[in-house]
């Protein structure tokens, strides 16, 4: 794997991409990522060799406790680290088009315009001080040449169409204005106002209450059939992914520890940490007593990560590896079709575990 | 005056001596005009430096305070008498000669010196004729009666001194703003419009003197009089004239007063044609700008700051422009006579200063001269005295045994405690306290030491007998400068027992002795100055006899001459150069 | 908005009866705790050696032996109404607002206060220009280059300047600039109105004195900040929206972080009008700061009452405008 990795200078940038990789034939292509933070207390290695492919169309949902690395994952698409004090590294591949390597001018003017997303808690991510106009108007113009009214017309036809009423009154309200919901609408219209063909939702739903949620889920999926984009859904919450994903990664501690359909990651899960992750699915079924069973233990430091598997010290099973879990990284191997796992544990014991003794106890 | 001859070889010599100086100090800037411009340190303290006849230019004058008040009849200060005399003449005012003949009276408005009758009960003054203010109308001898009765409203003019109503027969007369027919004010009367004639309750004899150190006999007319507001704009009838109003804390221009008559004034040479003053500078810019020539003149006239100081001593290019003379101030410490009521211990405390300590507190040489007498040097015919109870023999360094013996005496052989007072804000009477704190421990005099600000400690705390009193004030800092250079004028007001006042109090020894009150009653009775002299001697023995006062030193001024400053001198009268007579060249 | 600003000033109007009041203990009530009498008192204001008769006249011209409530009426009245002065000779009328006459030099007060406000204004005006300008982007620079050379020289100078008080800074500035080196002339002011080139030359070594103390403050505020403001998640959405980088750092980050900082300024502003007394002081500029020291060394108490007065109404509307705009600034304050 070591030798794979691209050279890098002092800061952190690539001195060239990968050489002799294939050409991407997925429409979004990541390979490798790795994104470091050196701080005073040590390298903080929160994205540690991610790598997936997403098809126009289609839907991705990345899941994974606080700090394992989603969002972090997200904003380096996006190019939006800051290369002082982040070194990242790998491929990312849009439409052809290499991200890591390419200037920061290149990517800035990708983003907003192809490659777009909606933030967790639309209150803090609107600047307080403009009109939802405006910055709907700033992100359209920036990468339109037209006029102000122009961007302003195309403004309210956007809050129009993310279900905003009387959207010409409401396009000259502050972000303050606006419910919640109304907010995440808002701020769906303005990362959808250059019709991106990559779509990244950050927990877009958290902050809201159960129905808003259902309209903002339902609202994504019908601008999706309308754009064919493709959309990364990062959440901790299973259920949305249940409801909007064809795919899921579950990342754990800055890695990919299982990559399959939604299908199957559901009703045939085969990594601990995603059973931990379905037991503590809230679920409108299921008696209030019994209704959680958290994952014990908490999420690594990313400075020290457990050599061996990362989940290894939370894993009720890690101890029958014998320690192998303790000393080696597992890697994300392919056990069924377009199904990838990293664990040691004999695949045929893990099938028999999820039979036997946590399917039961969902 | 003295022939020209006599200066042109003082300066020849004081040109050769600043040369030898200049060699040691590097260079000099050379002065091209004249070169009569060289001069040595102190050259200024007894003769004239610069001297000049030469008018016109603008004088520039400076200080970081301001007057107490611009209104001739309502200023106290030395610096503000002196400087009235620029827009009013007096009846009498000083010899505009430098030395201690400056000390002299010479008549102004008056013809001549003012001349007793009746026992110096009477003085009578004879008016100069065609006088005349800035307005063209002419001086009357009623206008200085005006001008007298106006000092009885203490209310309105504060701040001058008070001699004529403590002096003058005028029953309980109030002043013209309360009372406004003039006539009702007997103490002066006016038979014609060019005679003054002052009635006295008690003889005094030195009455010219007390008309001319200050600025109280300046005329007003009363149609002009504006009472608390005339200071901005006191009518003139000197020299110049203000050109507009004054503006307190700020300052004002002086121009020339076309109607004053140079004829009739042998004491104002009045060159500059301008006169500028800036009121409110911080001190060390004061320095800064006398130092580089921008400002001619600090006038309060006290001496530079330690920092120009410092530059001024350590340079002998500066300290060639700079004259050392005797301030006129004399700092000393008097002992309360009624919290240590047995003279044996206030002597034990006289014997135990370390006078030494005391002195270098005041900077040495440069900052004064260890005292012998009450009285300073400045005094006219003050005798030099001698340290009664101070050893000199140890290098005024104080004699424990001395006192101890003082202390066995006054019945208090393990000594005594008791509270020292100094202005807070005035770092060399705080090391004098704190030389004193040591000294008078070694003979067991323990001393508290506490601080008050200067804005307060001559009212309300060492100038207050209650306050003195109740915090059980031994001793603290002080220091006295004479209204006039005799010793009436230093002595009077901080030994007699009628001096003592509830408030501002300049006897804080409480000094009340029957012995030398009745001196004071009957000195003024001499019509002879040279015996009335012998007295005042004799009092200032005395009071360092009673242990009443600790002397100290004699203080010395540093002064800065800017170049640019002509016909300079120090001037004994008012402690400082003399401001009517200075000259600007270049 | 109009009804906010009228509760305002009325508030202010109580505010500056409170100040004006306990100003008014101060000097009355607190020498008196001191043990110090109305004697003393008046024997501040009475020369050398004053005789008891002469007192009795200063306290009596001085109203210093009324009822404390009844020249505290007296004061306000002359506010509201105006009052006259008797000089002794005639009485002076005084209209409203009257703010009294000076103990010391006889000169009604607000003439002092007006004609010493334009040198506090000018010193004030001029020196808050060059520090928000330099201060700002100083603050900026830096919080951009974040740990940079740059960065920490600014911020260890910006120290030294929070650090040195004016009057030391001042000093040595006029020691050398001025006196040493004959860079810049003597601080004489000059009024704007009489030469504008004189007047801002003469201003400008206490502009940069004042501006330096300030300009520190206000780098470290900004920088502070600007830090704070670009981790919001608002400056991450407006990067996302593929804005360039300076568009993100003045539109979004700036206006934001410097929201607070108005505040601040209002504040030190107003103060600053009452009277910058350590600038004056070292620069000998006669305004209102000096005016209001005199009157404190003096104890001349219509001109510090004065003074406190003027200083208390500045800084009242500073606080004002400051809120007001705010209003314009901030849409969520506007709407709350």
């Amino acid at each position: 794997m070591g030798d794979k990795r691209p050279a890098e200078t002092l800061d952190g940038t690539p001195v060239t991409m990968a050489e002799g990789s294939p050409p991407p034939t997925a429409f979004l292509e990541v390979r490798d990522l790795r994104i470091h933070f050196p701080t005073d207390d040590g390298l903080v290695k929160s994205v540690d060799g991610l790598s997936f492919r997403l098809e126009r169309g289609r839907t991705l949902g990345i899941v994974g406790e606080s700090g394992s690395g989603k969002s972090v994952t997200s904003l380096g698409i996006l190019g939006l680290h800051n290369r002082r004090n982040a070194k990242v590294s790998g491929e990312i591949w849009l439409d052809g088009q290499e991200l890591v390597g390419a200037s920061p001018e290149e990517v800035r003017r990708l983003r907003g315009r192809r490659m777009a997303m909606i933030f967790q808690d639309p209150l803090s991510s609107m600047h307080p001080f403009y009109t939802v106009g405006d910055q709907i108007i700033e992100a359209y113009r920036v990468h339109n040449d037209v006029s102000k009214k122009v961007a302003r017309k195309h403004a309210v036809d956007m809050l129009g169409r993310v279900g905003i009423p009387k959207p010409e009154r409401r396009v000259d309200d502050y972000p303050h204005q606006f419910s919640g919901g109304m907010r995440q609408r808002a701020m769906i219209a303005m990362a959808l106002s250059c019709d991106p063909e990559l779509l990244i939702a950050d927990e877009p739903t958290t902050a809201l209450d159960v129905t808003v949620q259902a309209q903002i889920l339902d609202l994504i999926r019908d601008l999706q059939e309308e754009f064919n984009s493709a959309i990364i859904m990062i959440t901790h919450d299973l259920g949305v992914v249940a409801e909007l994903s064809d795919d899921i990664l579950v990342m754990y501690a800055g890695r990919s520890v299982e990559q399959a359909s939604v299908q199957d990651a559901f009703h045939r899960p085969l990594h601990p940490y995603t059973w931990g992750l379905l037991g503590s699915m809230p679920r409108l079924d299921r008696e209030r007593s019994e209704r959680l069973l958290p994952i014990k233990g908490t999420p690594p430091s990313l400075i020290n990560v457990p050599a061996g598997c990362a989940f290894s010290p939370r894993c009720a099973y890690a101890e029958l590896n014998e320690g192998r879990s303790e000393t080696e990284r597992p890697e994300l191997a392919e056990v069924e079709p377009g199904h990838r796992v990293a664990c040691h544990l004999p695949l045929e014991r893990r099938r028999q575990i999820w039979e036997t003794e946590i399917l039961p106890k969902l | 005056m003295k022939s020209p001859k006599v200066w042109t070889a003082m300066t020849a010599g004081a040109v050769v001596l600043s040369l030898g100086l200049s060699a040691c100090g590097g260079g000099d800037d050379g002065d091209g005009e004249g070169g009569s411009a060289a001069t040595k340190f102190d050259a200024g303290s007894n003769g004239i430096v610069n001297p000049s006849d030469k008018k016109g230019g603008v004088l520039r004058m400076g200080m970081s305070d301001d007057f107490d008040s611009t209104d001739p009849g309502d200023t106290y200060y030395a610096f503000g008498n002196n400087f009235v005399r620029l827009y009013s003449r007096t009846l009498m005012t000083y010899t505009s000669k430098p030395g201690a003949d400056s000390n002299k009276p010479s008549p102004d408005l008056a013809e001549a010196a003012g001349v007793p009758s009746d026992g110096n009960k009477t003085w009578t003054f004879k008016l100069k004729k065609g006088l005349k203010y800035e307005d063209g109308s002419e001086i009357k001898a009623e206008h200085i009666k005006y001008a007298v009765a106006r000092t009885y409203d203490r209310g309105v003019l504060s701040h001058g001194p008070a001699y004529f109503p403590q002096l003058l027969d005028a029953g309980d007369y109030k002043g013209p703003y309360k009372n406004k027919n003039l006539d009702d004010f007997k103490g002066i009367e006016t038979p014609d419009d060019y005679t003054v004639v002052f009635k006295l309750k008690d003889p005094f004899p030195e009455f010219n003197e007390l008309v001319t150190f200050s600025g109280q006999t300046a005329p007003v007319p009363p149609d002009k009089d504006k009472g608390a507001q005339y200071r901005l704009h006191p009518l003139s009838s000197g020299p110049y004239k203000w050109e507009g109003d004054y503006q307190p804390k700020k300052g004002g221009v002086l121009v020339r007063n076309e109607n004053w008559d140079a004829s009739t004034d042998p004491n104002r040479k009045a060159l500059p044609d301008r006169i500028e003053i800036t009121a409110g500078l911080e001190a060390n810019e004061v320095d800064n700008r006398l130092l580089n020539g921008q400002l001619h003149v600090d006038l309060p006239g006290s001496g530079v700051q330690d920092a120009a100081r410092q530059k001024i001593l350590t340079d002998p290019k500066l300290k060639a422009n700079a004259d050392n003379p005797y301030a006129g101030f004399h700092w000393y410490v008097p002992i309360s006579t009624v919290n240590i009521p047995n003279v044996e211990c206030r002597k034990a405390i006289v014997y135990a200063a370390d006078r030494d300590a005391m002195w270098r507190a005041y900077g040495g040489d440069v900052g004064g001269e260890r005292s012998t007498s009450i009285q300073p040097p400045i005094i006219a015919g003050r005798q030099k005295g001698t340290d009664l109870y101070t050893s000199t023999a140890a290098g005024y360094k104080g004699d424990v045994n001395k006192a101890k013996e003082a202390l066995q005496a006054c019945g208090q052989p393990n000594g005594f405690s008791t509270t020292m007072v100094y202005r807070s804000d005035r770092p060399k009477e705080k090391a004098v306290a704190e030389a004193l704190e040591q000294s008078l421990g070694k003979a067991g005099i323990k001393l508290t030491l506490k601080g008050y600000p200067a804005g307060t400690y001559t009212a309300e705390q060492f100038g207050s007998p209650s306050f003195v009193k109740k915090e059980k004030i031994g001793l603290g800092t002080y220091g006295w400068a004479a209204d006039w250079p005799t010793g009436y004028g230093y002595l009077q007001a901080i030994s007699d027992g009628k001096a003592i006042v509830p408030a501002g109090n300049s006897n804080p020894s409480e000094l009340d002795d029957p012995e030398i009150n009745k001196m004071w009653n009957d000195v003024v009775k001499l019509d002879d100055a040279a015996q009335r002299e012998a007295i005042y001697n004799q009092i200032d023995q005395k009071i360092r006899e009673k242990a009443a006062i600790l002397p100290n030193v004699y203080a010395k001024s540093l002064l800065y001459r800017p170049q640019t400053l002509a016909n300079v001198y120090f001037h004994a009268g008012f402690g400082m150069y003399d401001y009517a007579n200075l000259g600007v060249t270049g | 908005m109009i009804a906010f600003i009228v509760r305002r000033l009325l508030s202010a109007v109580v505010l500056m009866f409170i100040i004006t009041a306990v100003t008014f203990g101060i000097f009355f009530l607190v020498p008196k705790a001191a043990g110090v009498s109305e004697d003393d008192l008046a024997a501040r204001f009475a020369g050398k050696s004053p005789t008891p008769e002469a007192l009795a006249q200063v306290k009596e011209r001085l109203s210093l032996d009324e009822p404390l409530p009844v020249q505290y009426g007296r004061f306000v009245k002359a506010i509201v109404a105006g009052d006259s002065y008797d000089t002794g000779v005639s009485e002076v009328e005084c209209s409203a607002p009257c703010l009294g006459y000076s103990f010391r030099t006889s000169t009604p007060v607000l003439d002092e206060i007006l004609d010493r406000a334009p040198v506090t204004l000018s010193l004030a005006v001029g020196a808050a220009v060059i520090w928000v300008i330099v201060g700002v982007s100083i603050g900026v620079l830096s919080a951009l280059r974040r740990g940079s050379l740059f960065d920490r020289a600014a911020m260890a100078v910006a120290l030294a300047g929070v650090s040195l008080p004016v009057f030391f800074t001042g000093l040595l500035s006029l020691a050398f600039i001025v006196h040493a080196w004959g860079l810049l002339p003597s601080v004489d002011y000059k009024p704007l109105t009489q030469d504008p080139a004189a007047w801002a030359s003469s201003l400008i070594l206490p502009w940069i004195t004042l501006a330096f103390l300030y300009a520190a403050m206000y780098a470290r505020l900004t920088r502070a900040g600007m830090l704070e403001t670009m981790n919001e998640d608002y400056i991450r959405t407006a990067r996302a929206k593929g804005l360039p980088e300076r568009t993100v750092v003045t539109k979004h980050g700036l206006r934001a972080a410097l929201t607070p900082l108005l505040t601040i300024f209002g504040l030190d502003f107003g103060l600053l009008v009452g009277g910058a007394v350590l600038t004056e002081r070292a620069f000998s500029l006669k305004g209102l700061g000096q005016l209001s020291l005199d009157g404190v060394i003096q104890s001349d108490l219509p001109v510090v009452l004065g003074v406190v007065l003027f200083a208390a109404l500045f800084v009242v509307l500073a606080n004002l405008v400051v809120d007001v705009l705010y209003g314009v600034v901030d849409p969520r304050v506007r709407h709350s």
